[in-house]
């Protein structure tokens, strides 16, 4: 039984590509049946993200599952084959277990780190197990990939760190307030940055906006779209004490804040600390206003640099990811290893008990005046000469099962003895894992 | 058995130190859940300690450095752990837990003879009087340590060298926050103590004040920290003043703790003269 994964992402094909094979989620019941009615298909998962396409499932013949697959993701979306081919990927076996460890880890993510992922996949996994599509590989492999997911999340810092401007001032922000909910944010000038910026703060939950503009009728037109209040240019210095937060990005070609400004407005806050954003270029706020007591000045640049250094702190924790992820997949590849060995063994014991009790049987038939004593030793010879026989291809197979050439073996025993297994019970497979 | 309860409780403020260490180089949210219930396995043994020794003593055991120094460090780790439920911030472990393991490993260097007290001193006031300062000062240890945080981060803030220290520490608003609940706490046990003191002092001695160096320089730290309390009340003093305030105020109890008896002149209050028995 093997692994095999077929489909396309935002790194393989553009988005005119994935939308025209994107699956509804609300219908998800007809594709997944299909799927598990294919020959060659004994179970699949379909997972469907604005950014990817990929359908996962469990076979017998990698080749010819892979190519139904392929076929089907076509044919279901009305498209040549020849069109999908060039973008569409496919992986099976150890391959295809890190590609989903890789996925559900976040680490395939457009953004890396980005934690939506992660819930797409178990809703993925939710309309397969309602619909029973997936059976007990894809069961372990999707619950695997979840705590695989889990593992990165809790012991590196992938998603730990803000990787746009925006969200880096208000992470900036919740770590000199703390909480937000009872902060005020004040726009000076506008523009697409600062706007942004005011709706993530929002998003965090702050109280109040307050707009200020040199043309005070934008001012009013901006507070109303962020239900805050217009304040005119003239009265910035008399309303900014009211303000924790200040987004600043007008087009004035000197600083139109100063040190000065600053130290009277945080006395008459009793020294409640504020946090100012320059996103202006050239810059609005005299720099020397962060080396005021309370008060914290970032600008574009610093934002940028805390941006940066997130997105370096990102690719070294994506590092400690893959080193977890290699860890897994060794686990995980055992288990299905072993998966196919312990019915082998079985069915190769029975065969050679088989042939044993028959040859037993025509012998003693014959030879009618061996007494009972003879009968005995007669069988625990034979048995002894099959259990020598049998001793070191049971051994080297479970041996094998850690991580070897398991499948070459199992086939070549099935082959040569004629074995037949049936479909592995939960049961009887133990857990590997721990 | 004491000496059994007392080196489990160093040996466990230990490890539990290390862990919170490791806490502050490592983000494993594990790290710190282990140590706080380390720290908690560690008070509890600390305060069998304590109890055991207080009913072999028959009084309360601060009356020589080994049991004072124990007993600080008690204090300490309980107003610690009390601060680290209300707010869930396992780092503070790693700023005040070492200064409690210091002291463990301090007071184990002096001799653990249970003294002779003298009858004067024999008193429910010993109880209250000494209980009383040391909770006092064990809150304004943890203020210490939320103030070195709250050094830490600013600069890291102001700077803008945003490392992994820096996304670990708690928000400046909360280490604040810390600093002013422990002041809150901290200084009306201080006035209490000292009143109490005063009072022990009539009917023990006679005389509420002696301007003994213990008396001056407990009153030298009250000031210190009512000034705090006063800024931080009226004129809005917070963030760096009030932490460096801290700070200055921490060192000056220290002193007032121990670097009283290295002064020249007698203090009723050092711990060699109630080992000796003399009195006034």
């Amino acid at each position: 039984m093997n692994i095999v994964v077929v489909g396309l992402s935002h790194k393989t094909a553009s988005v005119e590509i994935r939308e025209k094979v994107a699956f509804a989620p609300n219908q998800m019941e007809k594709p997944l049946r299909e799927l598990v009615e294919l020959p060659d298909i004994n179970e699949a998962v379909i997972v469907s993200t604005c950014n990817r396409v990929e359908i996962y499932a469990s076979t017998h013949d990698v080749a010819g599952g892979m190519a139904r697959l392929k076929r089907f993701l076509a044919g279901y979306h009305d498209i040549s084959l020849d069109i999908l081919e060039p973008h569409l990927y496919s992986y099976h076996g150890e391959a295809a277990i890190r590609h989903l460890f890789r996925v559900a880890s976040s680490l395939d993510s457009m953004v890396v780190g980005e934690p939506q992922i992660l819930g797409q996949i178990k809703t993925a996994y939710g309309y397969a197990a309602e619909y029973k599509a997936s059976g007990i590989i894809l069961n372990r492999f999707l619950h695997k990939a979840f705590s695989v997911a889990k593992r990165v999340r809790t012991e590196t810092r992938i998603a730990s760190s803000a990787v746009s401007v925006s969200f880096a001032a208000v992470e900036l922000a919740k770590k000199i307030f703390g909480d937000l909910t009872d902060k005020t944010v004040m726009l000076i000038g506008a523009g697409e940055m600062c706007e942004l910026a005011a709706k993530h703060f929002l998003n965090s939950g702050v109280r109040g906006v307050m707009v200020t503009n040199r043309t005070y009728e934008r001012a009013v037109r901006l507070a109303e779209e962020f239900d805050g209040k217009a304040v005119r240019f003239e009265d910035l210095f008399d309303q900014l004490h009211k303000a924790d937060i200040i987004l600043s990005s007008t087009g004035a070609t000197h600083f139109i804040i100063g040190a000065k400004d600053v130290e009277g407005v945080i006395r008459q806050r009793r020294q409640k600390p504020m946090f100012f954003i320059d996103i202006a270029v050239p810059r609005d706020i005299d720099p020397k206003v962060n080396d005021v007591a309370n008060v914290y000045l970032y600008d574009m640049d610093d934002l940028q640099g805390v941006v940066a250094s997130n997105l370096q702190l990102r690719a070294e924790e994506a590092k400690k990811a893959e080193g977890i992820i290699d860890q897994e997949i060794g686990r995980f590849f055992n288990w299905l290893s072993m998966l196919e060995v312990t019915p082998t063994i079985v069915a190769l014991r029975s065969r050679f008990e088989e042939v044993r009790q028959a040859e037993l049987a025509k012998t003693l038939a014959s030879w009618k005046d061996l007494p009972p004593d003879g009968q005995k030793r007669l069988d625990a010879l034979t048995s002894a000469i099959t259990n020598k026989l049998l001793h070191p291809p049971t051994t080297l197979l479970k041996r094998t099962g850690q991580g070897g050439r398991t499948d070459l073996y199992v086939d070549a025993l099935r082959q040569l003895y004629e074995l037949e297994t049936g479909e592995p019970q939960e049961e009887e497979l133990g857990d590997l894992e721990e | 058995m004491n000496a059994l309860l007392f080196y489990s409780t160093l040996c466990i403020y230990f490890i539990a130190t290390v862990t919170y260490m490791a806490y502050l180089l490592k983000p494993r949210q594990i790290l710190g859940r282990a140590a706080h219930w380390l720290i908690a396995g560690g008070f509890l043994l600390h305060c069998a300690f304590t109890v055991a020794r207080y009913f072999e003593a028959g009084h309360t055991p601060i009356t020589n450095l080994h049991e004072s120094l124990s007993f600080f460090s008690l204090t300490i780790i309980g107003v610690f752990i009390a601060f680290e439920r209300r707010y869930h911030v396992f780092i503070l472990g790693s700023f005040v837990t070492p200064l409690a393991l210091i002291l463990m490993l301090a007071s184990s260097l002096y001799p653990s003879a249970i003294p002779e007290l003298p009858p004067a001193l024999m008193s429910r006031w010993l109880f209250v009087h000494t209980t009383l300062a040391f909770v006092s000062y064990a809150t304004f240890t943890v203020a210490f340590g939320a103030a070195i945080m709250y050094l830490i981060q600013e600069r890291f803030l102001k700077k803008k060298q945003l490392g992994s220290l820096y996304q670990k520490l708690p928000s400046l608003d909360l280490l604040d926050e810390i600093n002013y609940r422990c002041l809150t706490f901290g200084f009306p046990l201080l006035t209490v103590a000292i009143i109490t003191g005063a009072i022990w002092a009539e009917t023990a001695w006679g005389t509420y004040w002696s301007w003994d160096p213990k008396e001056t320089w407990s009153l030298i730290t009250w000031f210190i920290y009512a000034a705090l309390l006063h800024g931080r009340l009226t004129t809005g003093w917070r963030g760096k003043r009030a932490a460096l305030f801290s700070i200055v105020g921490f060192f000056v109890l220290l002193f007032t703790f121990l670097g009283v008896n290295l002064l020249p002149s007698e203090s009723l209050h050092s711990y060699e003269r109630l080992l000796g028995g003399k009195n006034r």
